[in-house]
């Protein structure tokens, strides 16, 4: 069966009211969600509906392009603040990444620790339940209160509540300069002390990653040129001396966030979100062939022998594991998302209902 | 503002539910004297009033547990209630409720620097946080007016916000985990220490819906350290129009400065009688703060006075002292209570597209002057928050009727403009009946299915957030 791809949020819910069977949402195909079902795909609504630079505020159709976002913002010397990573090249996708799609996943990036999440940046959305109705949450205004935050329960629902038309976002200006430092740490939990040092001092540290095959901590730090020197300084103080400053900051921070060290190793890729001082602990029981850290720790990125069921090395943790790449029969066996506690297990369950009570959105993605 | 019926059949089962609630609970934990009953008949919404069935004021997550498993048993309404300072009715009672306060509560549980969190229990103040994790000098963002009194299980309820959030978010963005109790007594964990959900994000949505899916008992939130300094400029000018261009231009220079806060004449000339702090007498005042390093706040507040200068402002004054700093924030602040001390007031949040400003600010006026009553203007302009204060006399018949038309055309008028009805107060009882002109019928419907699934009888404060026609056949189906 081909794609359905309407042109309309119109044509969208029409197309959803009159689905008799599953369906699997897709907007640009990155992500590495591929379910056997007819794709639904959202490429089709595309265009930045409005863009205001004074009130940090653009509003987008879910199939927009990242890229066009980004770019229209750049124009204005803005951007998205939470970074978004590009699935592409760790996963071998192709395709254009969808704004859409960035919001049903809620794709953050390095700056999540100091900035937020996507679903942080989110201030409203449109999308199409399981019934083909039409549903707006929140709207294109910072503070928003009124009535229950279903724009946070749709971001990083995968699709499974809804499928988006249009999402609203607030946006940042785009800081002037930027500057990396570079300090040696040749253990996890040297890293980890290392860059929560730089997280607990008022510097603002933007980014805080740890790649343990370079035994590198990077630190970064952003604003106006005098800020960034001033700030950088005092932070090389506080940390001794063996800091040095990278060039090429930009895309030292860009390959981070899209897990570059991994992209032509074998092996599934599983993604892990712990409290950072657990962080040592963990990566000794995962065993990894190769982790990187991020978010000051909190965030691992870990790459294991095709098969391996890293949630059971891990037992019982404060956090989850995500498992982002895998073979399709290995995705089967362990599930892309960790298991929730009963609890929440039942809510979600039940909250799922609600939202699509024929159950054609994204089968067995979440649960 | 009409109220559901209380049902006959609960308040007839008052003596009983008491007994059954002293079994669980301390014999003071359990208000049922009429007269003591008083203390809980209305939050900061004080133009409404109705005493509960009785209150409650548990210690402990199982003896919350315990009073919900027991009213979920006997089909009785609960109310929960923080430190009862809800602008919007959040926390009203209904005669045949009982009151859940949490004002006991109040532990500091874990904080770890390190990691960046503070877990605490509910009750605490929002102040207190901060108060708590100053020594290594961190503070707690989300900051409300009434952060020395309102508590922290109420700032979830109503993710509130603040004249910070410009920079730091409101509380949806700095609340990490809870322990939430359910209607049914079960108690359920979501988030922790760690960063974003695992599957749904159920803590985006708990956050704001009011105390209607659950009793959040204790809750992980994230903490920040404070910066090496901050300095506020204030800027006086002859237009709301050109003030609102201005505060577009600032955004739009690359700066991100902590707060903007923007005042009107009536406002000026109260918060000027009461706290003494120099503010220019004109038709527009702009609070711009930034932070940083002595150096870095120079060089800001340089540029933004470059902006500023552009516009013609009729006073331009860097704060000079810790001193001044001070008293330019005790202005803005007790602007409230300033307005309180001219007349009864109504305080709204609307909240609108900054680019919104200068249409809504004379409709506004041109509203006032339809109404017969004046209105003060004080708003995080940053973000377009406003907070339209409607000058009334209460003992005056008719007056509180007319004030609040006047300020539903206000919120309205917002809605249309692109906003919405409430930026950082809530629904409660005061916007519910206003849903329907920011929400249709299956948005409305799309949010109750959520509370469908929490609390499936409808039990906890039930009457609030959405209009009573649409929540109708919900309720009485509990009942």
């Amino acid at each position: 069966m081909n794609a359905m791809r309407p042109e309309t949020e119109a044509e969208l819910a029409e197309t959803v009211a009159g689905l008799n069977g599953p369906v699997c949402i897709a907007g640009g195909g990155t992500r590495g969600v591929v379910g056997a079902e007819p794709e639904l795909s959202t490429a089709g609504l595309s265009g930045i509906t409005l863009y205001e630079p004074g009130a940090l505020t653009l509003v987008a159709r879910a199939g927009t392009p990242v890229a066009e976002i980004e770019a229209a913002l750049d124009g204005e010397g803005q951007q998205l603040a939470f970074e978004p990573m590009d699935h592409r090249g760790l996963l071998g996708t192709t395709g254009e990444p969808t704004i859409g799609g960035v919001v049903a996943a809620n794709i953050s990036g390095s700056r999540r620790i100091q900035a937020g999440a996507c679903r942080d940046f989110l201030l409203g959305v449109r999308y199409v339940d399981g019934l083909g109705q039409v549903i707006k949450n929140g709207g294109r205004v910072m503070k928003n209160v009124t009535g229950y935050d279903l724009v946070k329960l749709v971001a990083g629902s995968w699709g499974t509540l809804g499928v988006l038309s249009e999402v609203s976002l607030k946006v940042l200006p785009k800081p002037e300069t930027q500057a990396t430092l570079a300090v040696s740490a040749d253990d996890v939990g040297t890293a980890v002390d290392l860059m929560s040092t730089a997280l607990r001092s008022p510097y603002e540290v933007s980014g805080a990653a740890y790649d343990p095959k370079d035994r590198q901590a990077f630190l970064r730090i952003e604003g106006f040129a005098d800020s960034v020197a001033y700030r950088a300084s005092r932070l090389s103080e506080i940390l001794g001396n063996e800091c040095t400053e990278l060039e090429e900051s930009r895309k030292r921070w860009a390959d981070l966030r899209d897990v570059r060290a991994f992209h032509d190793l074998e092996g599934d890729v599983w993604r892990l979100s712990v409290k950072p001082g657990d962080a040592l602990v963990i990566a000794d029981r995962i065993e990894a062939g190769r982790t990187l850290l991020d978010w000051g720790g909190g965030l691992i990125w870990a790459l294991v022998p095709k098969g391996t069921d890293l949630r059971a090395r891990l037992g019982a943790f404060e956090g989850h594991a995500s498992l982002v790449r895998a073979d399709a029969h290995t995705m089967d066996e362990f599930g892309r998302f960790q298991p929730e506690n009963h609890q929440v297990r039942a809510l979600t369950r039940a909250i799922r209902l609600k939202f699509d009570p024929r159950s054609v959105f994204n089968p067995g993605l979440m649960g | 503002m009409e109220m559901p019926k209380p049902n006959p059949d609960v308040m007839a089962r008052k003596q009983a539910l008491v007994a059954r609630l002293q079994q669980v609970l301390p014999r003071d934990a359990v208000i049922h004297d009429v007269a003591e009953t008083r203390a809980y008949e209305c939050d900061a919404l004080t133009a409404y009033k109705c005493p509960p069935l009785l209150a409650v004021l548990p210690s402990t997550t199982q003896q919350v547990s315990d009073v919900l498993r027991i009213c979920h048993e006997l089909s009785v309404p609960v109310v929960p209630r923080g430190a009862g300072t809800s602008l919007a009715g959040g926390a009203l009672p209904t005669a045949d409720c009982v009151i859940l306060g949490v004002a006991r509560m109040n532990e500091v549980l874990e904080v770890d620097y390190d990691n960046r969190f503070i877990k605490v229990q509910t009750g605490r103040t929002n102040l207190s946080v901060t108060g708590a994790v100053e020594e290594e000098d961190f503070f707690y963002a989300p900051d409300p007016s009434s952060q020395l009194a309102c508590a922290i299980a109420g700032n979830i309820a109503m993710n509130s916000g603040g004249a910070h959030c410009l920079k730091y978010g409101v509380t949806t963005n700095n609340l990490m985990g809870v322990t939430m109790v359910m209607m049914d007594g079960s108690v359920v964990e979501i988030g922790g220490t760690y960063l974003d959900a695992g599957g749904l994000d159920l803590l985006g949505v708990i956050c704001g819906s009011e105390g209607q899916l659950g009793i959040v008992t204790e809750a992980t939130l994230r903490i920040l350290r404070k910066p090496e300094g901050a300095r506020p400029v204030l800027m006086g000018f002859d237009d709301n129009e050109v003030a609102g261009q201005c505060v577009s231009d600032i955004i739009k220079s690359g700066i991100l400065p902590v707060a903007i806060e923007f005042m009107d004449r009536l406002c000026i000339r109260a918060c000027e009688n009461f706290a003494h702090a120099g503010y220019p007498d004109c038709e527009a005042l702009l609070i711009v703060e930034v932070e940083g390093s002595e150096a870095e706040i120079d060089s800001q507040l340089s540029k933004i006075i470059e902006i500023a200068k552009r516009h013609n402002p009729v006073e331009l004054r860097e704060s000079q002292s810790a001193d001044e700093s001070a008293r330019i924030w005790l202005g803005r602040k007790s602007a409230f209570g300033a307005m309180g001390q001219i007349n009864d007031y109504m305080c709204l949040d609307g909240t609108i597209p900054v680019s919104s400003l200068p249409f809504v600010l004379r409709r506004i006026g041109e509203l006032s002057k339809d109404y017969g009553l004046p209105v003060g203007n004080v708003f995080h302009a940053g973000d377009g928050n406003m907070h339209p204060l409607i000058l009334f006399d209460a003992n005056k018949p008719g007056d509180l009727e007319k004030c609040e038309a006047f300020g539903a055309d206000i919120l309205k008028l917002c809605v249309d403009a692109g906003g919405c009805l409430t930026g950082e107060h809530g629904v409660g009882i005061e916007k519910r009946d206003l849903m329907t002109h920011q929400y249709a019928a299956q948005d409305l419907e799309a949010q109750m299915a959520v509370k469908d699934v929490f609390d499936p009888n409808w039990l906890l404060n039930p009457a609030k957030v959405f209009p009573l026609a649409a929540s109708a056949g919900r309720r009485m189906a509990a009942e």
